[in-house]
């Protein structure tokens, strides 16, 4: 009895995995006639797309070396007349055709320097309360989104913000320490970089800590660690160099920023005596005397400016690229 | 002394609305190895890590009920208190890999803030790793970092770490699954000397490793504890169906 129903079952199963055999031959047929068909569009289509993709590419390259080529080139001129000696002259006075940018670089490392020893707490603070301790809910939500918007947020309306509260403010410290209550200056424009780099350090950075595998943190609560001495001895050495890297980027992004510090550093080019006397930056120093350029080594001049300004940039951020991407591997 | 060690009354765990763990009874003798087997999914593992409090780390997890520890309720006591008690192991090694071997051994105290002389560290970090059988294996690159180790020495590392603590009991949560047998085996035997000091809980999924290394065995089936007995008498005569079906494999 047993046998034949084994028997009637071998059988059946044959002949439905027969059947299955020839639909799925059948079906392999139909497709591969319709790709073939298929294929002649698809490839002439897909070397069209791939030369488009090939070119677009290329173009943002040759755009990047031709605006570096560009500096160079209208630089010369500046370079010939100043020489070497651009980088630490301390005298820059169009009117007699002497450029030392040695203010305006220390104004720039200034400011920068000074906003990202400002910024990092708040940034590391955002980083780990939305990577660690709150990743999901609505606050973080918010906050997540708050700290997006000042990245997208233009900078002038950042100078606008700037003249009307932090200048005040400033000056009445200024007044209760006893420098001379100017209001604008380097202070005041590091206090406005640190807020428009803060997004840069706190993104990152959040990301990061995000990326801490959870086997190494649970390690460490079942030995007792708390919440604190997890984030200190796990998730900070493990992500340091990630953190380091938002704070490279922040950095970068400091350097560069032209119209918000333009509006409150007080535009000076002497040598600021110091953090609360007024300066100005690489960045601000061409956006207000690129107008006024009224003789080609002063315009050559200017744009030197900026070719430092952009090897300056482009290094911080190649370090800062090269960190994340050994962090992330 | 008091022979039962770990003791659950009326425990129940949940993952928001999910109830994963569902009124557990169970008393856990001490110096004993006590295996927790069931399929995925039976809150096995959701138990072990409620015994620590680990449990209640992940967002929207919560329990109720008692686990006493020497008649203690751990849920009336501060979680990282009860952490120093229970130490952990868990399904896959996870030595810091920013620390030497050295420092992975001591890291419970590191992060504890506990700072101890040099000869203390040194007398603490062989003890544990011997005891963990590593320290031959070992003591001459104490100072390499320990994702240096294969993955069965890293485990051994890791249940180094807890010893280190000198917790009463020591929970496992399927220590050996990530492990290939020659090292599994290796682990099942530091079970054996490792009840002498202390008291062994060990989810595993792996029925004839529960068989090989417990005394006693509890069956968890759908969050609940079917059965609880000692492993001898478990594996031949279970008394409830399901713990039979799952015995002789007719689920999994």
């Amino acid at each position: 009895m047993e046998t034949s129903i084994d028997n009637n079952l071998i059988t059946r199963s044959e002949n439905i995995l027969e059947r299955v055999i020839t639909s799925a031959k059948i079906r392999d047929a139909v497709k591969g006639i319709k790709r073939i068909k298929r294929s002649h569009r698809q490839i002439r289509a897909e070397n069209v797309f791939r030369k488009t993709i090939v070119i677009v590419a290329l173009l943002m390259v040759v755009l990047v070396l031709g605006i570096m080529l560009t500096l160079v080139l209208q630089s010369i001129l500046s370079i010939k007349t100043t020489g070497l000696a651009y980088l630490w002259g301390k005298t820059w006075d169009p009117v007699q055709d002497i450029f030392g940018a040695y203010p305006f670089l220390l104004g720039t490392l200034l400011t920068s320097f000074l906003a990202l020893f400002i910024s990092i707490p708040f940034s590391f603070a955002v980083a780990i309360f939305l990577g660690e301790y709150y990743p999901k809910g609505w606050l973080p939500n918010l906050l997540k989104n708050t700290v997006e918007l000042i990245a997208a947020v233009p900078s002038v309306i950042y100078g606008f913000w700037g003249l009307a509260v932090l200048v005040p403010i400033v000056r009445s410290l200024e007044t209760k320490i006893n420098v001379a209550p100017i209001g604008l200056g380097i202070f005041t424009s590091s206090l406005i970089l640190a807020v428009m780099i803060i997004p840069y350090a706190a993104s990152l950075g959040q990301s990061m800590i995000k990326m801490v595998p959870a086997n190494l943190k649970e390690a460490a609560y079942s030995l007792g660690a708390t919440r604190w001495e997890v984030i200190r001895s796990v998730i900070l050495p493990y992500t340091k160099s990630g953190l380091f890297a938002g704070v490279l980027l922040s950095l970068g992004r400091a350097l560069g920023e032209t119209m918000a510090v333009t509006m409150v550093i007080g535009n000076t080019s002497l040598i600021p005596k110091s953090i609360f006397a007024p300066g100005n930056t690489m960045a601000s120093v061409i956006a207000n005397e690129f107008t006024e350029a009224d003789h080609p080594v002063y315009l050559s001049a200017l744009i030197e400016l900026g070719l430092v300004l952009f090897l300056v940039t482009v290094v911080i951020n190649m370090i800062g690229k090269r960190l994340t991407k050994k962090f992330t591997n | 002394m008091e022979s039962t060690i770990v003791k659950a009354i009326d425990y129940n765990a949940y993952f928001g609305d999910n109830h994963v763990v569902k009124n557990v009874n169970i008393e856990i003798p001490r110096n004993s190895v006590v295996a927790v087997m069931g399929p995925s999914g039976c809150g096995k593992t959701t138990f072990l890590r409620g015994i620590n409090r680990m449990h209640e780390l992940i967002p929207g997890a919560t329990a109720k009920g008692k686990i006493l520890l020497n008649g203690e309720d751990v849920m009336e006591m501060h979680p990282i208190f009860v952490r120093l008690k229970i130490g952990m192991v868990f399904q896959r090694p996870n030595p810091f890999p920013n620390l030497s071997i050295y420092d992975n051994v001591i890291a419970g105290y590191k992060l504890n803030g506990i700072k101890l002389p040099k000869a203390e560290k040194d007398k603490i970090v062989e003890l544990s790793l011997s005891r963990v059988a590593l320290w031959n294996e070992v003591k001459d690159s104490l100072t390499k970092k320990g994702s240096f180790l294969s993955g069965g020495q890293q485990q051994r590392l890791c249940i180094a770490r807890a010893v280190a603590m000198e917790p009463e009991v020591l929970l496992f949560d399927e220590p050996t699954s990530a492990l290939d047998p020659i090292s599994t085996s290796t682990v099942e035997e530091l079970f054996h000397e490792l009840k002498k000091n202390y008291t062994l809980i060990i989810v595993t999924h792996n029925m004839q490793q529960a068989a090989r290394v417990s005394d006693k065995t509890a069956f968890f089936y759908l969050g609940e504890l079917v059965e609880y007995d000692e492993t001898k008498q478990m594996f031949t005569n279970p008394t409830d169906i399901r713990t039979q079906n799952y015995i002789t494999g007719r689920f999994s």
